[in-house]
Formats: structure tokens, C-alpha cells, sequence
């Protein structure tokens, strides 16, 4: 058998353990399958959570298992998801715009394509149809039409828009809507920015300006510094959390993309090692498709296929 | 973008160095650690599994038919599938059909499509001067065709806007009649990100497939994908014959386990990598560096390429001969290689692509930046040929006068003979250890 043949039949077989394997070794059963540890191991390997975390989660729930002398498959479930649901529950904080006086300054930030436009279109939905006075700020003036894309947003729901020309200075833009949305005396501003890698320092420092430019109007400024985080991502969030969060202080995460098969595990090791509130999980491409990020019911995700 | 993961084999080949034996213990360990390393770079659960356990039982049976020593068997095994895993080098786009050849891009939201699409399109012009006509049928995302558009402007290609269609399959069909009527080499078809688990827009997409017979149906993935990569890469193959793959953001410290997992998952080759935003951030893909990159021999092939371009050959001779007499390796060597780290972009850049990144990065990075170079040029610049060439000579009164000469402190001349003595140190435990030409190469990139 060659290795590719080899691979191709461990990944079927870890499919069909994934969807069945889990509810098969555990639920119902009197007794501990002898191979929980490898099962649980593959779960959450195959989520995301990384080798680290895995390896921590699968050692507390050793020690459970040996201190309460745990015999039963499905104490040993819930213990799992006690230990999921320790990590992530603190987590579970809500934007809530009105602790911020007017107007609650959002700014969006995040690598390329990770969601950034769209979840501010959605926010900017939802808070409107929440009854806020909401302006957008096209900050991302980098992008091939990136400032139409927010329009369209904007003209879709009758939120209005600043921008300026492609090319023109993101905190510039910014700044402008800021000013904006005091004169109207509007309830928050959400500000886009360009997509930009956490290994491009030059783009990171055009973050710490827009950063300035604000504070320098008043120094709580952004209220609010929301890192979008696609679900697929691997390993490497843990970089791009650590890098934006150097250049220019994260307040919180929304998580997008969980309405396909990637699990977003890469939340837990994050909330090990951040504990930044996740205010959004973002289910699709429609207006509705944002929600408050509620830790149980995202557990309970992970265990689905 | 394989940093990490070289960094993490680096030290696995530690652990074994010194040891004459290869003990099943000694496997076992060194196998967990190139598990978690592989895990650690977003490489599939599964392939995972299945690579380990082809190592382990290639490599208890080799070892002892082996004239190798047990470490160089078990890195030659780990490289071997490594690259077989990293597939074909790239070997060019089919375009040998009766134009105009058509390349349809599909992938899962956000993953890079419109931008690779403007980015073959300009790779397309500039290598093989071809006349290209792009299009967008994602009717979805807002202002997703405008920024196909503006991309197009941008590079001088043509785009084609399908004036009355709103139907994506007709909007591609039109496209097609186009680009034969005005006779150009290639069209290029963008297409609305989606979910692979999304039955109507897979049925969509496979519909447009059916419709315009592409000649490279590409699969563009995102390089920061982790574990999922494989669900998502499996079903768009199911439901279309993908027959490449584009690997996107590899311009982030992504360690890059995608690219093994698909690779590995739907067998095709991956073409090229996208290595930034702009349409010219696109590069070939060849498996055999980024193989080697995640053993630990870090990008030397590439240092190579640029060094032998940018280098004089003879002197880099005369530098390689010197190094190998060990003692004979001077002040004055030293001087001329300090130089010609600038021209090949600084302390960073070779740091990067050096062998065993792991071991000599920390050892090196804190000692060598750009300013303590220029530094040490300075002071190298205001020492006699003389003392190049018999540092010993270098007294605490020449050290005077060479610290005036060259507005630095005694100390900072202590540290460059410090850093000299420890350089050629390094050299001659390389001499004893490796190949002399391994150890040519890895010298010659080092300083
Ligand atoms: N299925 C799904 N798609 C989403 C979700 N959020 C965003 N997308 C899609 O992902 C793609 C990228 O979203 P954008 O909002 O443009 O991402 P961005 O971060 O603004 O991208 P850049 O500005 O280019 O860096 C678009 O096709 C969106 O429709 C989500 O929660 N689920
Ligand atoms: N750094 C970097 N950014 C990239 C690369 N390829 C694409 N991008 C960026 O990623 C983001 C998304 O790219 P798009 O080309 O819009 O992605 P898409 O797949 O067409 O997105 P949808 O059509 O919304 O599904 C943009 O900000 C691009 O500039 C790359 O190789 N490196
Ligand atoms: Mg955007
Ligand atoms: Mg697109």
C-alpha cells in the first residue's frame, strides 16, 4: 500500500469515527471504552483545538476519571464537556453598545477575507433594527472595491456611509466619521478596516495610527477593537491574536464561517491563553445569519458532524 | 511560512544526534515529536496518523541495512515522504487546446478567488503573453464583480460583463462565446464563494462546469486553513474534477499544513502559491523547497540560487576553500562575507532561509542584527590587512586606535572577535560532523 492509499483509508475511517465513533464509545454505556482517550483525542485534534490543549483537556479528564473513579461512559462525557465548558464560558460576553457613551466606536479588524465587511454589515443590521442610530466608516480603502461592498451594505438597510476615495488614508476616513456621527448624535459607529496579515508590520502600524487618530479625539477610543476570525483557521489564530493584539490592544472576537463543517476550536486555546470575550458567531452570508456567541450551544456544535 | 515546523524538526534531529543507535524507544520519542510538530502546523489529524505510521515502519526496517548512521536514515526517511507527500513540481497550465482554453476558479468564501483570478490572469500575460478576458459570475456577494473589474483594469486585462444575464451558468456561457468570437487565448471565470456543504450552490458551481468544459478546474484554499481543510477540499473534488490547487496568505507565518492535507486528500498538484495581495504575489510551487524547508535544511536551496547570482563566483571558491583548512579562516574572510550579506537583503533574510533555523536563530539573532553589521564593518574597515589576517596580534593598544578609527567602544571590537572565534568554532564542529558539501553550503550561507 502506498502512503497515499494508506492516507486515503485513515480518513475515511476518521470520518466515520467522527460522525458515530464518539456518540458509539460513550452514550449509553456502562463502561468506559479503553479507548476514550484516543477517541476524545481525535474529536478534539480534528476541531481545531491543537496539540496543546488537547493534551491539557485530555490530562484534567484523566485526573477526573481517577479521583471520582469514573466507570460510567457517560459521566465521562459530561465530564468532558464540564471542562469545555470551564474554558469557554467566561467568554460568553455580549457587545452591549449602551455601557459605551455615544457614539460606541467599533473598529473591525482582521486578516484578509475573514469577514470583517460582511459581520459589520450584519452588526450594523441588527443594531438598527434594535432601534440605534448606526454609521458605517469605509476604512478599508485599500481593497478592489472594497468601499461598494460596505455601501452596498449600507444602502441596503439605509445606513449611511462614509467614504472617501480608493487610496485615501483609512484613520483620515475614520476620523471623518467620527466627526460625522457626533454631529448627528448617533448611537455607534463601526468602522471597517483593510484585511491585512499580522506579519505585515507596515499595515500594523497603519492600525496603531488609526488607533491614534482616535484616541487623540478622546483617549477611550475605539470602545471597542473586534478581531474577526475566520472558523477554519488552524493554528495560526493564535499568532494573528497575539500580533494584532501587540500592534493595537483586541478587546473582543466574533468568529465567522461556523455555518460550515470547521469547528472553530481554535477558540478554546485561545480562551486559555486570552480570555477576550467573543461577542459573535457568524452562521452565513445573510443579514440575520450573526448571533451572540453562547458557549453551550457551541460546545454541543463541536460534537455534531 | 514552514518556520516553525523547521524549527520543531530542527530539534528533533538534536535529540538523536550523539547517540549511536537508533533504539525502537528513540523512534517512538522522536516519531511523537514530529507528530505534534505536524499537528502544531494544522497538517490533518488523519494524514498525520498515516505519515507517522509509514515512517515508523519504513524506518525499523531500513535501519539496519542502512551504511547510513540511524539519524541520517530516519531524516532521509521523514524527507522522502514529506516531499512525496508535497507532490509533482509545477509543470505549467494545459493551454495547449484550441483557444480560448478556460480556467474556472472555485474555493469557500473569502479563501482569495477574485484576487488569485487577476493575479493567473497577469502571470498568464507576462510569462506566456497570452490574451486574456476575465469574468465574474458571483451574483452574489455585494461588489464581488467590481472587484474583478477593477483588478482587470489594473492589469490591462479585458473583462467581460454579461450584460442581460443574471443567471450564473448563462452569465458563464456568454462569457465563453465571447472570448471564441473575439479569439483570446484564455477566459478566466470567477466564481461566488461557497460551502462545500451547500447543495444548491455546489449543484451551481457544477452546473457551470458542466457548461464551459474548463481545461483547469482550480481549487483555491486558504493557507491559514486548519484541520478542515480536508472536508472541504475532499467535497468540491467530489463534485467537481478539480485539477489543481492554489494556496493562498502563504505571505503569513502559517506553517502551512494545508498544503500536505489536500495535497494528500485529492492527489492533484498544487500549482501555485499566493504569497501577498498584490496580482503579482503569485508563486510556483515547487515541493521539493518546501519539503526540505520543513525538514530543517531550511530554504538553502533557494540562498543558493540567489547567492550564486548575486556573488562572485571565484571569490565564493577561494571563501569555500578557506573555510575547509579550518584555522586558516580569517578576519579578512569574515570581512568579505559580512559584505555580502547585504547583498544578499540582510541579517533577517538569511536568518530565515538558514539550515537548522531552529538552533541558529536564537544563537545568532541577538548578536547579528542589521545595525551591529553595519557596526562591525565599520571596525572591520579600520583594522589593518595585517590584523585581518593574524587576529591574535590584536592587542589592547591596536584595539585603541582601531576603536577611534572606527567611533566604536573596545567592547563592541571584543564582541566582533568574540563572534569571530565563535563563527569559526561553529565551522569546524560542522567540518567534523557533515559532509564537506553540506557543510560548504550551509557554511557559505551562514555569514
Ligand atoms: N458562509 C459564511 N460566509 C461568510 C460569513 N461571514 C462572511 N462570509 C463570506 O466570506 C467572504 C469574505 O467576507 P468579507 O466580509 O468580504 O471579508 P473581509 O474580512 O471584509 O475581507 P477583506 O476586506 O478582503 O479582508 C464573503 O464571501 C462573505 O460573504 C459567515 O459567517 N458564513
Ligand atoms: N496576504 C494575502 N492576502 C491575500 C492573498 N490572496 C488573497 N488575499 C486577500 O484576501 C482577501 C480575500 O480575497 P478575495 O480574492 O476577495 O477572496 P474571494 O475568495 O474572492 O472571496 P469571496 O468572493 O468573498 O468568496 C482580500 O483581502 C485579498 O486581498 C494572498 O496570497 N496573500
Ligand atoms: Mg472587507
Ligand atoms: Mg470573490
Amino acid at each position: 500500500m502506498t502512503l497515499l492509499d494508506r492516507l486515503k483509508t485513515s480518513l475515511s475511517k476518521t470520518r466515520a469515527r467522527f460522525t458515530s465513533g464518539l456518540a458509539r464509545l460513550f452514550l449509553g454505556k456502562k463502561e468506559i471504552d479503553p479507548h476514550w482517550q484516543e477517541a476524545i483525542q481525535t474529536l478534539l485534534l480534528t476541531a481545531d483545538l491543537g496539540p496543546k490543549t488537547t493534551e491539557y483537556l485530555l490530562g484534567r479528564l484523566a485526573e477526573t476519571v481517577a479521583r471520582e473513579n469514573l466507570k460510567d461512559s457517560d459521566l465521562l462525557f459530561s465530564a468532558l464537556k464540564k471542562e469545555l465548558t470551564l474554558i469557554l464560558e467566561p467568554c460568553a460576553r455580549p457587545l452591549i453598545v449602551d455601557d459605551f457613551p455615544k457614539p460606541a466606536v467599533i473598529l473591525v479588524v482582521g486578516v484578509n477575507g475573514s469577514g470583517k465587511t460582511t459581520t459589520i454589515g450584519k452588526l450594523a443590521y441588527s443594531l438598527q433594527a434594535a432601534g440605534k442610530k448606526v454609521l458605517l466608516a469605509a476604512g478599508d480603502t485599500f481593497r478592489a472595491a472594497a468601499i461598494p461592498q460596505l455601501q452596498s451594505w449600507g444602502n441596503r438597510h439605509n445606513i449611511s456611509v462614509i467614504a472617501q476615495s480608493p487610496g485615501a488614508d483609512s484613520a483620515a476616513v475614520i476620523y471623518d466619521a467620527l466627526q460625522a456621527s457626533r454631529a448627528r448624535g448617533l448611537d455607534v459607529l463601526i468602522a471597517d478596516t483593510a484585511g491585512r496579515l499580522h506579519t505585515q508590520s507596515h499595515l500594523m502600524e497603519e492600525l496603531k495610527k488609526i488607533k491614534r487618530v482616535l484616541a487623540k479625539c478622546d483617549p477611550s477610543l475605539p470602545h471597542e477593537t473586534m478581531l474577526v476570525l475566520d472558523a477554519t483557521t488552524g493554528q495560526n489564530a493564535l499568532r494573528q491574536v497575539e500580533e494584532f493584539h501587540k500592534a493595537i490592544p483586541i478587546t473582543s472576537l466574533a468568529i465567522t464561517k461556523l455555518d460550515g463543517t470547521a469547528k472553530g476550536g481554535i477558540l478554546f486555546a485561545l480562551a486559555n491563553q486570552y480570555h477576550l470575550p467573543v461577542r459573535f458567531i457568524g452562521i452565513g452570508e445573510g443579514r440575520e445569519d450573526l448571533k451572540p456567541f453562547d458557549a453551550t450551544l457551541f460546545i454541543e456544535a463541536l460534537f455534531n458532524p | 511560512m514552514f518556520n516553525t515546523l523547521t524549527q520543531k524538526f530542527s530539534s528533533v534531529y538534536r535529540d538523536l544526534s550523539g547517540q549511536s543507535r537508533l533504539t525502537e524507544k528513540n523512534i517512538q520519542e522522536t516519531l511523537q515529536e514530529v507528530r505534534l510538530a505536524l499537528l502544531d502546523a494544522d497538517v490533518a489529524h488523519s494524514v498525520v496518523e498515516s505519515f507517522i505510521k509509514a515512517i515508523e515502519s519504513r524506518s525499523i526496517g531500513e535501519a539496519v541495512l542502512n551504511t547510513l548512521t540511524p539519524q541520517q536514515t530516519l531524516i532521509k526517511i521523514v524527507y522522502e515522504e514529506l516531499v512525496r507527500l508535497c507532490g509533482e513540481p509545477f509543470s505549467g497550465l494545459p493551454l495547449q487546446v484550441s483557444p480560448p482554453a478556460v480556467i474556472l476558479i472555485s474555493g469557500l468564501q473569502g479563501c482569495g478567488k477574485t484576487t488569485t483570478t487577476a493575479k493567473l490572469a497577469q502571470w498568464l500575460q507576462t510569462t506566456l503573453h497570452k490574451k486574456i478576458l476575465l469574468t465574474s459570475v458571483d451574483i452574489y456577494r455585494p461588489a464581488a464583480i467590481s472587484q474583478l473589474n477593477v483588478l482587470a483594469n489594473a492589469i490591462g486585462a479585458a473583462f467581460y460583463v454579461p450584460g442581460e444575464e443574471s443567471n450564473p451558468v448563462a452569465m458563464a456561457k456568454s462569457a465563453l462565446e465571447q472570448a471564441t468570437i473575439a479569439f483570446y487565448d484564455v477566459l478566466l471565470i470567477d466564481t461566488a464563494g461557497r460551502l462545500h456543504i451547500d447543495e444548491g450552490m455546489m449543484a451551481e458551481l457544477k452546473a457551470i462546469h458542466q457548461a464551459i468544459h474548463p481545461i483547469e478546474t482550480l481549487y483555491v484554499a486558504d493557507g491559514l486553513t486548519g484541520q478542515d481543510a480536508v472536508l472541504s477540499a475532499q467535497a468540491f473534488h467530489s463534485t467537481l474534477p478539480i485539477t489543481g490547487v492554489i494556496l493562498t496568505k502563504m505571505d503569513a507565518d502559517t506553517k502551512g499544513g494545508a498544503a500536505l492535507s489536500i495535497r494528500s486528500i485529492i492527489e492533484k498538484p498544487i500549482k501555485f502559491l499566493g504569497v501577498g495581495e498584490k496580482t503579482d504575489a503569485l508563486e510556483p510551487f515547487h515541493p521539493e523547497r518546501i519539503a526540505s524547508r520543513i525538514l530543517g535544511m531550511g530554504d538553502v536551496l533557494t540562498l543558493i540560487e540567489e547567492a550564486e547570482q548575486k556573488l562572485d563566483r571565484a571569490q565564493t571558491k577561494k571563501f569555500q576553500k578557506k573555510l575547509l583548512q579550518g584555522d586558516r579562516f580569517t578576519l579578512e574572510d569574515y570581512h568579505e562575507q559580512l559584505k555580502n550579506m547585504h547583498a544578499l537583503g540582510g541579517v533577517g533574510k538569511i536568518l530565515e532561509k538558514l539550515p537548522a533555523a531552529g538552533q541558529f536563530q536564537s544563537m545568532l539573532a541577538d548578536k547579528m542584527n542589521d545595525t551591529t553589521l553595519k557596526k562591525m564593518e565599520v571596525i572591520l574597515c579600520s583594522m589593518t590587512r595585517h590584523e585581518k589576517n593574524f587576529p591574535a596580534i590584536i592587542s589592547g593598544s591596536r584595539k585603541v586606535r582601531i576603536s577611534k578609527g572606527s567611533g566604536t567602544a573596545i567592547q563592541d571590537i571584543n564582541h566582533l572577535l568574540k563572534n569571530f572565534e565563535q563563527v569559526k568554532k561553529l565551522s569546524q564542529k560542522f567540518a567534523r560532523k557533515e559532509s564537506r558539501e553540506k557543510l560548504l553550503r550551509k557554511m557559505q550561507n551562514l555569514f
